[in-house]
């Protein structure tokens, strides 16, 4: 009967005794989630305001009633949205400000990177530090020289850039090419230098180091570079706002608001399905390229 | 005919001298290695051959032709490096043949050439694979794939074992030399470990502070050093160096070293040691397996001493013995049935056939 006891008494304690550690780490996991759960609801609240706002008619967004629960929904806001020209154009330009920036950011940035990381010249490191300052000027402190500069440009030579969609394309690589650019360096320089030291010794340009070993093997950081100018270039406001003003010529997230405001009338329902759907683009890219883009944050695993 | 010669080579990074003017030869099919210790300026100077650093000074040439400014990829080279340096996105067949591939080498010539390197290399199975699903010995060999595949006038190594653990590099040492015996390219290869260049070099290159301090077979190194570098710095444990004086007495030259010790120097030396005796600075130079056990019949340049022992390690095939000549460490090396042990007196034979007299002034072996 005593052996029972003592039994019965180890029985439960061992587990105690020994799982001090998975105590441990049950308790640092309760806090993780209940952080991570705060986290998620400061940050999914407002879409998920956006997306129920969406689903309803003006008169249930003016009516009194539980602004979280869509009592009859509508599809109408995104029909109206869509079938809109105004709106399909600023969707137009906005893909094609994107599309060409992110192109002309990657060329850029890449080239300048491996020049800077790799091909030793008379200050380059001057030069490496230059760029990332660059990006420390903010672009509320830019904007008017910039515009200007653009009306300086019209004047001497006729070529109206102002109020053009594609004059964002010329200011937008301000802001990506200083980021990536830097990214790119640090990525490149976790490449081993013997990497480029064979490559030249097996016959290669630097324009085939270039291409056919840095590119393949930075990819990741590559993509996370892209990734970021994409989104600085879709999502820009304050510079479209100041050099746009023809409705054809803006791009959505300014398009959004100057033509979903009129005077103090808020569209409520229309803002937020266009906001939602100008968030579509990042959010489906950032899901494909996740994995790429966690993996160029966590950049040096290019070892062996 | 791939001779690399190199002439009065120097380079210097910004004020500070790497490589201060060497000259060297080396001839069709040789194997040399240089060797110092690090910052000895001996991968700047392969990495000058290659052509991956500029010459400050002085003329390279390769295969008779001068290379100073001739880019990497025209110099008809190859390189191993340390970390391997393999292009981790590709596959080892791709890296074996980027360089043909850079080339527009015909594919079906590519893979004939590729196929034969690895047969050599025996990793003909690993030619699909990626270089991170290799082992350390197996990149290793990968590296000198795509080296041998080029088909190169001269292959540089650059400390190519350094990363693999000590019995691979003892396995993957003999494997390089049967590459060269199979393939007879002239090799430069570098190292910090005077093992590894004894045991794989024609010639060995003795680098020091930029200088070459000896060039030589690996037996001439090791019998005839030409300065206490050299002396000192081939071999394992490494010389004994002890300060001594020189002595004339009875036409017989003796050389007296600290404790009341004193050695007669071998008469065949007499002539060539004379014109130094009362000099100060002199230093003794004897090589620990020089210092052995007594036994019955000893030659007459063998002279007994008796010694108290401080350390003894017990390697197994021999005993390494540790003793003071005036307050300098001594080591000798002993048979294990010698019966050393530590803190006690042992009868110990010097011999002087192998002895150095060294000029510790000019560092020059006398």
């Amino acid at each position: 009967m005593a052996t029972a006891t003592t039994i019965d008494k180890s029985g439960p304690s061992r587990p105690i005794s020994h799982g001090s550690m998975s105590q441990d780490r049950r308790r640092a996991l309760l806090w993780s989630y209940f952080f991570l759960v705060v986290f998620v609801i400061f940050f999914l609240t407002p879409p998920v305001y956006m997306l129920i706002t969406s689903l309803k008619s003006s008169t249930e967004i003016a009516g009194a009633r539980n602004p979280w629960w869509v009592f009859e929904p509508t599809l109408m806001n995104y029909q109206t949205l869509l079938t809109s020209t105004e709106f399909l154009t600023f969707i137009l330009n906005s893909s094609m400000v994107s599309i060409i920036v992110v192109s002309v950011t990657m060329i850029v940035s890449v080239l300048a990177a491996f020049a800077l990381s790799r091909m030793r010249f008379w200050g380059s490191a001057t030069l490496a530090t230059g760029i990332f300052l660059c990006y420390l000027i903010p672009e509320t402190l830019l904007f008017i020289p910039l515009f200007k500069m653009f009306a300086v440009v019209n004047e001497f030579t006729g070529i109206q850039l102002l109020n053009k969609w594609y004059v964002l394309v010329l200011v937008y690589p301000t802001l990506t090419v200083p980021f990536c650019t830097w990214i790119m360096i640090g990525y490149f320089a976790s490449i081993p230098k013997e990497l480029d030291e064979a490559a030249l010794i097996d016959g290669a340009t630097y324009m085939q180091t270039l291409t056919k070993i840095f590119i393949p093997v930075a990819l990741p950081g590559i993509i996370a570079a892209t990734i970021f100018a994409f989104t600085v270039s879709w999502a820009q406001f304050l510079y479209p706002l100041a050099f746009t003003t023809s409705s054809d010529q803006l791009v959505l997230p300014v398009g959004i608001v100057t033509s979903l405001i009129k005077g103090d009338v808020y569209n409520w329902g229309q803002i937020m399905t266009g906001a939602l759907i100008a968030a579509a683009p990042p959010l489906v890219i950032y899901a494909f390229l996740m994995d790429y883009y966690i993996a160029g944050l966590t950049a040096g695993a290019t070892k062996g | 005919m791939a001779q690399v010669t190199l002439r009065k080579l120097v380079k210097n990074y910004d004020e500070t001298p790497a490589v201060r003017g060497i000259d060297l030869d080396i001839v069709d099919k040789e194997f040399v290695v240089l060797v110092g210790p690090s910052g000895c300026g001996k991968s700047t100077t392969l990495r000058m051959i290659a052509g991956l650093e500029d010459i400050t000074g002085g003329e390279i040439s390769i295969g008779g032709h001068v290379v100073n400014d001739v880019p990497p990829k025209d110099r008809d080279i190859a390189m191993v490096f340390q970390n391997y340096a393999l292009y981790p996105h590709m596959t080892v067949f791709e890296n074996m043949s980027f360089g043909l591939r850079l080339k527009k080498v015909p594919k079906d010539e590519i893979r004939k050439q590729v196929e034969h390197a690895a047969r050599i290399l025996d990793i003909s199975e690993l030619l699909d694979r990626k270089p991170k699903q290799l082992s350390g010995g197996q990149r290793q060999r990968v590296a000198m794939g795509r080296a041998i595949v080029r088909d190169p006038k001269v292959f540089l190594f650059d400390e190519p074992l350094s990363n693999l653990d000590a019995k691979l590099r003892v396995q993957m040492r003999t494997e390089i030399k049967k590459v060269h015996q199979k393939v007879r390219t002239t090799t430069v290869y570098v190292t910090h470990d005077q093992v590894e260049a004894m045991t794989l070099a024609d010639r060995v290159v003795v680098m020091n502070a930029g200088r070459i301090e000896q060039v030589g077979t690996p037996n001439e190194l090791y019998h005839h050093p030409r300065t206490v570098f050299v002396a000192g710095f081939i071999g394992s444990p490494a010389m004994n160096f002890i300060p001594c004086g020189l002595e004339q007495a009875a036409g017989a030259l003796r050389v007296v070293l600290p404790d009341g010790l004193a050695f007669p120097v071998p008469s065949d030396r007499t002539d060539r040691y004379t014109k130094h005796v009362g000099k100060s600075n002199l230093v003794f130079g004897l090589r620990p397996e020089h210092i052995t056990e007594t036994h019955r019949n000893i030659d007459p340049n063998q002279e007994r001493f008796q010694m108290t022992l401080e350390v003894t390690e017990p390697m197994g095939m021999e005993t390494l013995i540790y003793f003071q000549i005036g307050g300098v460490e001594v080591c000798g090396r002993v048979n294990p049935a010698a019966g050393a042990e530590p803190s006690q007196p042992i009868d110990l034979l010097a011999d002087l056939n192998h002895m150095h007299l060294i000029d510790a002034q000019s560092g020059l072996v006398l």
